[in-house]
């Protein structure tokens, strides 16, 4: 008869508490909250209030910034100036930094070097950009020492050049550490077992080290650019802000306190915005036709 | 076309040291391995055995003495001049490369044409019985699966020497059972030197031809495995062939014989090396010592593990010297029994205990 009753009943439902944990919800999820909070406040709020703030421009249509925009080579050429400096200046980061972390993954005193290369983060852009205006200026240490040897000034200071120093010097730490770890997290027995079966260390890098790493480089391409394509203290410090390194966000930052036009300002920002995640989507996209797994050569 | 090792007469390895800033890791190891030996360096963790295994692959290099291939000295050879198998504890298999590309690799960077390639590792595959698993990837295969990928890569470049770095030890224990006798299988089929690194000493007698026993970086005997574990030279190699009781005694010499005292009670024992007089070291196997109702040791028994047909205990004897030994019947904690061995079982070294 009990048995009858056992078999009778309804499955019972499991508790809220365990149905939610199923799905990986539970008290650690409230953890998530002042982050979601956070993000909602600084990040997804401004972005759409710009948005919508871009499309209503103090005269014209909606669209009228936009039109604006991409009709005035005084503002349009901004978005290839700033290209020409953030793509050029990212590749050399991310690429200078392979050999440099190759090699520094294999010495002892690891921690002297590391130090030393990421001192610039510490000292922000515009320390970098005050010293290199002094170095690298026309009475510098920099043009004396060339003038000693009787070579001419070299102008690297107020131009092209200066931001593009300034944007190695100040990212190339960013690109350095994580190449470093990426570099340290592919096994070296996988290097040795390509050794003992007769691959140079050439062949090693180029089939081993290069594939494992890949993954890790997109990913560096990816925040490296978005950090270079933002340049602004520098662009204005080292550069020609009028000229030859007329930025985007130097044009955004007219807009907004020179002209006194958010909505302009707004429409810029977004342009810039959509730019950026243009080339993250290439760099992920080409991420995908790419090995991404494990780079440990054991089990799990 | 069939993969058969490369045709050598001997490996010679003469006085290798190695040292790593001011520990010797390797003193002078010297060692002769004939084309088709099985060798096993055997030895517990920092002996020296990976170390030696590395400098043959040339992953290390010597800071003493030479390798020799026959009448080539290849000691200073980089390891991608040596054109030695290695297979690696973690397999080191290269996880962005299907099975096929894993194992065709080193045939790639000796610029093997690619049909070529092809037929080798097809042929590769079968010998590690992997024939349907080559265009997987290695993460898509199970830890065993992976060793015989390793084993194939090593193997399919047809080298002289094939060197291994405990390559079972990340093995389940059935599956350690199988890969050992498929290990030897491959070895006698493709008649290469296999030079074997492992601290298992079941594992180097059940495969080894001759086994080479280390510690702190020094040979201490080079044997068949039939010798070692019937005769080990030290007490030390003993310890570690299993002679699990090792007694600190006086020795008296009695003719080819020696007497000794082990907890109170005499033994007559077998020695080993002529100086074996005074002071000794006696060793003896817990299956070597076993519960006799007219033994001469009386022992208490401290724990019993039933192992299948007998009974693994430890006892202690009335000095309190603790013993292993092997009892054919049902023995309890506490109870008391006597214990008996062949005096040919009972090795005496000379000197004090270390």
């Amino acid at each position: 008869m009990t048995d009858r009753a056992i078999g009778a009943a309804a499955p019972e439902r499991p508790p809220l508490r365990i149905r939610l944990a199923l799905r990986d919800l539970d008290g650690v999820t409230l953890l998530a909250v002042p982050a979601v909070l956070f993000v909602l406040a600084l990040f997804v709020y401004p972005f759409l209030y710009g948005l919508i703030l871009s499309f209503e421009p103090k005269a014209g249509g909606w669209l009228a910034n936009y039109r604006k925009f991409f009709s005035e080579p005084f503002l349009y050429d901004t978005v290839w100036t700033t290209f020409r400096l953030a793509v050029p200046a990212t590749l050399i980061n991310v690429f200078l930094s392979i050999p440099v972390a190759m090699r520094v993954r294999r010495l002892q005193r690891r921690r002297v070097l590391t130090t030393i290369l990421v001192v610039p983060i510490t000292l922000g852009t515009v320390l970098i950009a005050e010293g290199l205006l002094t170095y690298l200026g026309p009475q510098g240490w920099f043009n004396r020492t060339l003038a000693l040897f009787g070579i001419g000034q070299v102008r690297l200071v107020h131009n092209y050049m200066g931001v593009m120093l300034s944007l190695i010097m100040s990212g190339f730490p960013f690109t350095f550490l994580l190449t470093l770890s990426y570099v340290t997290g592919i096994d070296p027995s996988l290097e040795q077992a390509a050794s003992t079966l007769g691959a140079p260390p050439r062949a090693r890098f180029w089939h081993i080290i290069m594939p494992l790493l890949a993954q890790g480089l997109a990913i560096n391409l990816c925040l490296s650019f978005v950090q270079t394509f933002s340049v602004f203290p520098s662009a204005v410090l080292l550069g020609a802000p009028a000229g030859e390194t007329r930025v985007i966000s130097i044009a955004a930052y007219q807009a907004a306190y020179e002209q006194y036009d958010y909505s302009m300002a707004s429409a810029v920002a977004m342009i810039m915005g959509f730019a950026q995640l243009f080339v993250i989507l290439l760099i992920l996209a080409g991420r995908n036709l790419l090995y991404r797994g494990a780079v440990g050569g054991g089990k799990g | 076309m069939a993969i058969a090792a490369r045709d050598f007469r001997e490996l010679r390895l003469d006085g290798m040291s190695r040292s790593f800033g001011t520990v010797n890791a390797l003193k002078s190891v010297t060692l002769n391995v004939k084309r088709g030996e099985f060798i096993a360096l055997l030895g517990p963790s920092g002996c020296g055995k990976s170390t030696a295994l590395n400098c043959l692959a040339g992953l290390l290099t010597l800071s003493g003495g030479s390798i020799w291939l026959d009448s080539t000295r290849i000691d200073r050879r980089k390891p991608e001049e040596r054109g030695f198998g290695m297979v690696f504890q973690n397999y080191a298999l290269f996880p962005h490369m299907s099975v096929r590309k894993n194992i065709g690799f080193g045939l790639a960077m000796q610029g093997v044409s690619r049909s070529d390639i092809d037929r080798k590792v097809t042929e590769a595959l079968s010998i590690v019985r992997l024939g349907d698993q080559g265009d997987k990837l290695p993460g898509q295969l199970s830890g065993g699966q992976q060793q015989r990928v390793a084993i194939a890569r090593a193997i399919v470049i047809e080298p002289p020497l094939v060197l291994m770095d405990e390559p079972l030890s990340n093995l389940d224990a059935k599956l350690r059972l199988e890969m050992r006798a498929e290990i030897r299988r491959i070895h006698d089929l493709i008649g290469s030197a296999t030079i074997y690194v492992t601290h298992d000493q079941e594992e180097a007698l059940s495969l080894a031809d001759r086994i080479v026993v280390m510690r702190d970086g020094t040979v201490r005997q080079v044997g068949t495995p039939q010798e070692l574990y019937a005769s080990p030279a030290h007490a030390d190699v003993a310890e570690f062939m299993g002679y699990r009781n090792l007694v600190k005694s006086s020795a008296a010499r009695s003719g080819n014989a020696v007497n000794v005292t082990i907890g109170g009670a005499a033994f007559a024992g077998t020695p080993i090396g002529n100086a074996v007089n005074g002071q000794a070291i006696v060793a003896i196997r817990p299956d070597d010592l076993k519960a006799e109702a007219g033994g001469p040791l009386a022992v208490t028994v401290e724990s019993a593990q039933y192992h299948g047909r007998n009974f693994y205990c430890s006892g202690r004897t009335g000095d309190g010297t603790e013993l292993y030994f092997m009892a054919d019947t049902l023995v309890a904690k506490g109870d008391n029994i006597r214990l008996a061995a062949d005096p040919a079982r009972v090795l005496v070294y000379p000197g004090a205990a270390s």
